[in-house]
């Protein structure tokens, strides 16, 4: 086998964190190659090392059997790497046909674009695909699934020898993944190379043929996709083995809370988002949602939390029937939600600690019951000292906080809400070991005195440690639940590792 | 397989210039039976006359709200040019298509200056065109207070003498230029590289970037062309009453907007039609004569009316958009 | 808190020293070209008289302005529309204190109580802002269009009231808005002063402030903590409305007689550019007194040109000027230029 695209030796550094390490990567010609591994494992770095998005630190790239420095993204598509993206980034209210060939359209003699022309290499483009559609209607009327297979017709044309396929069925349904993958297998019939990126195990065990794994920016693993375990995949992408110690269990101590439910949710999906799904909290329980990326955990939290509405199924909350509008419905409800993307949704940069802290508790009680200069100074004060935030002063900047800080003052501002349930996606992560552990006491805590808590995290030894119970997610879907002595990791990883 | 038919497709994306077309025809129409004499070709050509200067700088606007910008500083931009000639040709007896071609270059300078702000500083854009308004108001001023009326001028008299005979009316040499500039502008929007350009910088920026298309190059190049057209159109306005007041065209950029939007370009960037401008400012111009038919119907109702318009058009473009998108999810 | 003050300077804080120094440099330079650009004299009328009150006067309806554009620029969009919001404010004002105005209705006095005639423009001018603010935070139009279409309508609404006419009035109850003195000191800055004032204790007394500066900065975020973001965001419009009724009040009463074409005719980058000099944040933090400071700025430079006796039209170049020169000042490129220019020098004279 031959190979077109080796990476060696490659670092990529970025103020701050260390990206990619001494990465090794190898992609043979005419071969599909499935590149996995959970968030922060240096994925996306690597990608945009290769199509020249970024500059390396060190290493060699070689394409084609010859070493290539690409300056920019253009760069490396002239050389006939091509990335398709997650989000389609095509022109939407463009023709399907002009979105193949803007900035390159075939032009007429005496000047002006060629549309003739370039309708009609447009609709021989769509035909390799297999996709029977009019190019001359707007991309925007197509489906996600049709958009992307623009995006890859306009990769081909471009003469990809190399075709990068990053995160491309996020959005599919299962019959237009088939369709995907007939068209993937065909390209590599006809010796066009494929990298495709996912988190879904089903499919990359269905179309791949070799698989390479990257964990905290160095290589996990590199294998031949028939005849491996899902097991030893999974293993390599947690960087757990089977056998490893299973993490000490304090959730047991937690039992699983007294009374009423707290939250219900019966047959509570959306369509492209989650299957439906059950689900119940009771005050005093912490229920743990495990699985990989992607696998649905974020998505049932934003259902709960009312940033999404479900198309189908009853959330219950105190035994009544609610449907929840938006996040300030919830919050009206007691909850509160300590999101993962603590710079889209989490932090106001420009405000200070002080100020970032007693925020949602000063949203509950109204703008009109201001939370004086002193009581604000004695809260922040409080969760400073509880969860270690490094910061010279609760006057200090909150975009002037490391990471992990950041992620600590977000955490301190939803305890200061007092919620009844408090909903915790990846609360620990960027956060050094000791102030994980910190977190994780205080959650049980929490717990203690009657919280209920939702607890989302990647981290499976966290998950096993905290949670009363735990409902183990796949590829958006609730494939099972564990209680009392069931959890561990490793009956984690084996839930997950079961085919369906 | 004959999908290259040029027949007008009746998709979403169409319906604002449908809308715009037949709205210019009813109205027309609605004044034409109410008001005798309206319908006749001195008016039209009449509509065409005082509304030429409008009509090029809105082709210009029109690529700007294309790419998703704006630029406030058109009517200030007209108001100089219009002072600047006159007082050039009072004060130095500079023959008028010199200080033209004067002011040609001073948009180009404007255009470019602008456009770097707002690609290179990323300064935003309403900023930056609207101290450029107020700067060109002030330079206006600057030049001289009052209004000067240009005579014995050669060549802007040649402009006003040289047309087509068109019924009662004469349809000077200087719309000829509006025409001109709108058929250039149909071409440069259709056909060349650029002109697709601009639609892909305002339909998805960020997407455009990634495809490898010349992004900044294309954004200052607009501004470059909008300030350009607007020193025409003031060169224009300035041929057609033959006078210069630094006063004048105070709200023109309104105008123009307005005669953009009504002619069907989304607000939001990334979909409009130049002949849709050309309608739009048929449109605003029919609006406006509304007022010597119905006694009742003073100037500002005229103002209140064209606000009310253009923010129905804008309520349409928003309430499409969402149909679309909501389309396309399910 | 002085300790923590220097310890931690808040680049808010550092600003707005700097704009202070900007008006000092302003009135120091105007003190060089003519000394007597100080004085100031108490008259026998117990009015204080001098350029400094005049700058104080004139700048009235800019500072009022200013305060309302700050907190709808802090929520990251802008009001193109208050110079005609005024006009329209003055326009139902004028039209109100003319005798008889309000004949059939069983008035005793002919001339409506002081009170209705401020009320009703202001409410003009605030239901004028909430159109304002609907179109942004629910239809979701660009502010710059929405208020664009405002400015355009508002005006055509203002000429509709006085039917194009120029109304005429004086020695009416309601000219002291604009004429009238209180302890020495123009009625017109004192209004002004308790609106500055009024608006710092809203905002820092209750928690509006920091909902204004979180919306504008992080809207999702704002969203997720429970923050009613549309209410917020249509609050500010509601208020720059309130902010320009009042200012077309003090300025119509000031004059004798008013023109609806006229009035608040590109006050509007006075106002904008009193915002963006004080350092408020477009999106973001915002600060009252650097709006004010900016206000007084902006005020200073016309006053400057009318009294350096230039044509009042300087006043426009120079503002553009200065305001251009202060947004690059602040944009974050300008910065990055430099360092990498700095960057090479540095790695040029290392070699």
């Amino acid at each position: 086998m031959e190979e077109i695209l080796k990476v060696s030796n490659l670092s990529k550094g970025f103020p701050g964190v260390q990206a990619l390490s001494n990465v090794d990567f190898t992609l043979n010609r005419g071969e599909i190659l499935g590149l996995m591994g959970e968030n922060g494992a240096g994925k996306s770095t690597l990608i945009k090392v290769m199509t020249g998005f970024y500059r390396r630190d060190s290493g060699d790239i070689h394409f084609d059997g010859q070493a290539v420095d690409f300056t920019s993204p253009n760069d490396a598509v002239r050389h006939g790497i091509s990335t398709v993206y997650q989000e389609v980034n095509l022109l939407p209210q463009l023709t399907v046909a002009e979105n193949i060939f803007i900035g390159r359209q075939p032009m007429k003699k005496r000047g002006g674009i060629d549309w003739r022309e370039l309708n009609s290499r447009a609709e021989n483009a769509v035909a390799k695909l297999d996709l029977d559609i009019d190019v001359t209607r707007p991309l925007n009327t197509y489906s996600v699934a049709v958009q992307q297979m623009v995006s890859i017709a306009r990769a081909l044309d471009i003469s990809a020898k190399v075709l990068i396929l990053d995160e491309p069925t996020s959005s599919l349904d299962a019959a237009e993944v088939e369709q995907l993958f007939t068209v993937m297998r065909r390209l590599k019939s006809e010796g066009i190379s494929i990298v495709f990126i996912t988190h879904f195990l089903d499919q990359v065990f269905a179309i791949t043929d070799r698989i390479t794994v990257l964990r905290s920016g160095k290589n996990a693993g590199e294998f031949t996709t028939e005849g491996l375990s899902r097991m030893d995949l999974i293993s390599s992408m947690l960087g757990k083995e089977f056998e490893d110690l299973d993490a000490s269990r304090w959730g047991s101590s937690l039992g699983t809370g007294e009374g009423d439910p707290l939250v219900s949710m019966n047959s509570v999906g959306k369509k492209g988002f989650i299957f439906p799904f059950d689900l119940t909290i009771r005050p005093g329980e912490v229920l743990g949602l495990a699985g990989l990326l992607g696998s649905g955990r974020t998505e049932i939290a934003q259902l709960l939390y009312g940033v999404e509405k479900p198309d189908e199924g009853v959330l219950q909350l105190n035994g009544q029937e609610t449907a929840l509008s938006s996040p300030r419905g919830a919050i009206d409800e007691g909850m509160g939600f300590c999101p993962e993307d603590r710079k889209e949704v989490g932090i106001i940069p420009e405000l200070s600690v002080r100020e970032n802290i007693i925020l949602a508790l000063q949203a509950k009680r109204g703008a009109l019951r201001y939370i004086h200069r002193k009581e604000q100074e004695a809260i922040a004060d409080k969760f400073i000292r509880a969860l270690n935030i490094v910061t010279p002063s609760s006057d200090q900047l909150v975009k002037n906080l490391s990471g992990g800080n950041q992620q600590k003052v977000i955490l301190a501002r939803w305890l200061a809400a007092e919620p009844r349930l408090l909903i915790l996606d990846e609360p620990t992560r960027g956060i050094d070991i000791g102030s994980k552990v910190e977190i994780q006491k205080l959650i049980l805590e929490l717990a203690k005195e009657g919280l209920a808590l939702l607890f989302i995290s990647s981290e499976l030894d966290e998950v096993v440690r905290c949670s009363s119970r735990v409902a183990v997610l796949r590829d958006r879907q609730v494939i099972g639940e564990l209680d009392g002595t069931d959890i561990s990791e490793s009956q984690i990883m084996k839930t997950i590792a079961e085919t369906a | 397989m004959n999908s290259f038919k040029k027949l007008p497709k009746l998709s979403v994306n169409n319906i604002p210039i449908l809308t715009t077309i037949s709205i210019f025809f009813l109205m027309y129409a609605a004044a034409s039976i109410m008001f005798p004499g309206f319908f006749s070709l001195y008016n039209f050509v009449n509509i065409f006359k005082t509304n030429a200067f409008v009509g090029i700088i809105a082709v210009g606007m029109t690529f700007v709200i294309i790419s998703g910008g704006i630029d406030l500083s058109v009517g200030s931009v007209v108001a100089f040019t219009s002072i600047f000639i006159a007082k050039m040709h009072q004060s130095y007896g500079m023959p008028s298509w010199i200080s033209m071609l004067i002011c040609l270059g001073i948009g180009l300078v404007l255009g470019l200056s602008i456009g770097c702000l707002i690609t290179y500083f990323e300064l935003p854009e309403f900023l930056v065109t609207l101290v450029a308004m107020f700067l060109m108001r002030g330079l206006a001023y600057v030049v001289h207070q009052g209004t000067i009326s240009i005579q014995d001028d050669p060549f802007i008299a040649f402009m006003k003498r040289t047309g087509i005979r068109v019924g009662a009316g004469n349809l000077s040499l200087y719309v000829w230029v509006f025409i001109l500039i709108l058929i250039l502008g149909i071409l440069v929007s259709k056909y060349t590289r650029f002109g697709r350009n601009v639609y892909a910088v305002g339909g998805n920026e960020s997407s455009a970037v990634l495809m490898g298309l010349p992004v900044k190059r294309t954004k200052v190049l607009i501004y470059v062309m909008s300030s350009l057209l607007a020193t025409l159109g003031g060169i224009v306005f300035t041929i057609h009453l033959a006078s210069g007041k630094p006063h004048n065209t105070i709200g023109l950029e309104l105008h123009v907007i307005a005669s953009v939007v009504i002619g069907g370009t989304l607000l939001t960037g990334g979909a409009g039609r130049v002949i849709g401008t050309f309608f739009g400012v048929l449109i605003y111009g029919l609006v406006f004569k509304l007022p010597a038919y119905i006694s009742a119907f003073r100037e500002w109702w005229a103002q209140i009316l064209v606000g009310l318009l253009v923010l129905t058009f804008i309520l349409i473009q928003t309430f499409v958009a969402e149909k679309t998108a909501r389309a396309v999810e399910s | 808190m002085d300790g923590k003050l220097l310890q931690n300077p808040n680049p808010l804080t550092k600003r707005f020293l700097f704009v202070l120094a900007g008006l000092a440099a302003i009135l120091l330079l105007n003190l060089i070209i003519s000394p007597e650009f100080f004085q100031v004299s108490l008259h026998e009328d117990g009015k204080i008289r001098g350029n400094l009150i005049n700058i104080l006067n004139n700048g009235a309806r800019v500072c009022i302005l200013a305060v309302g554009m700050t907190l709808v620029y802090a929520t990251g969009g802008i009001d193109l529309s208050v110079g005609s919001v005024m006009a329209t404010a003055g326009a139902m004002a004028a039209l109100m204190i003319r005798p008889g105005y309000l004949q059939g209705l069983p008035v005793a006095n002919p001339q409506p109580p002081l009170l209705l005639i401020m009320a009703v423009p202001l409410l003009i001018a605030m239901l004028l802002g909430l159109i304002n603010g609907a179109l942004v935070a629910l239809v979701r139009i660009q502010p710059i269009i929405a208020t664009l279409i405002m400015m355009y309508s508002a005006r055509g609404l203002a000429v509709l009231m006085v039917e194009g006419q120029t109304p005429t009035y004086h020695g009416v109850p309601f000219t002291k808005l604009g004429l009238g003195y209180f302890l020495g000191l123009p009625l017109p800055v004192w209004i002004a002063a308790a609106v500055f004032l009024i608006t710092v204790l809203v905002t820092k007394r209750t928690a509006l402030g920091v909902f204004i500066e979180a919306v504008g900065e992080n809207r999702k975020a704002s969203r997720y903590m429970g923050i009613r973001t549309r209410l917020i965001t249509m609050g500010t419009y509601v208020f720059c409305g309130l902010c320009a009724g009042l200012a077309g009040l003090v300025h119509v009463a000031g004059e004798s007689s008013t023109s609806p074409y006229n009035t608040g005719n590109m006050i509007e980058l006075d106002a904008i550019a009193a915002v963006i000099i004080g350092g408020t944040m477009w999106g973001g933090r915002f600060t009252l007194a650097g709006s004010i400071v900016g206000a007084l700025i902006i005020q200073s430079l016309s006053t400057t040109v009318y009294f350096q006796r230039w044509p009042y039209e300087y006043s426009l170049v120079f503002k553009a000027v200065v305001l251009i020169v202060v947004a690059l000042i602040q944009s974050e490129k300008l910065r990055a230029y430099a360092a990498q220019g700095w960057a090479s020098i540095k790695s040029r004279r290392a070699r």
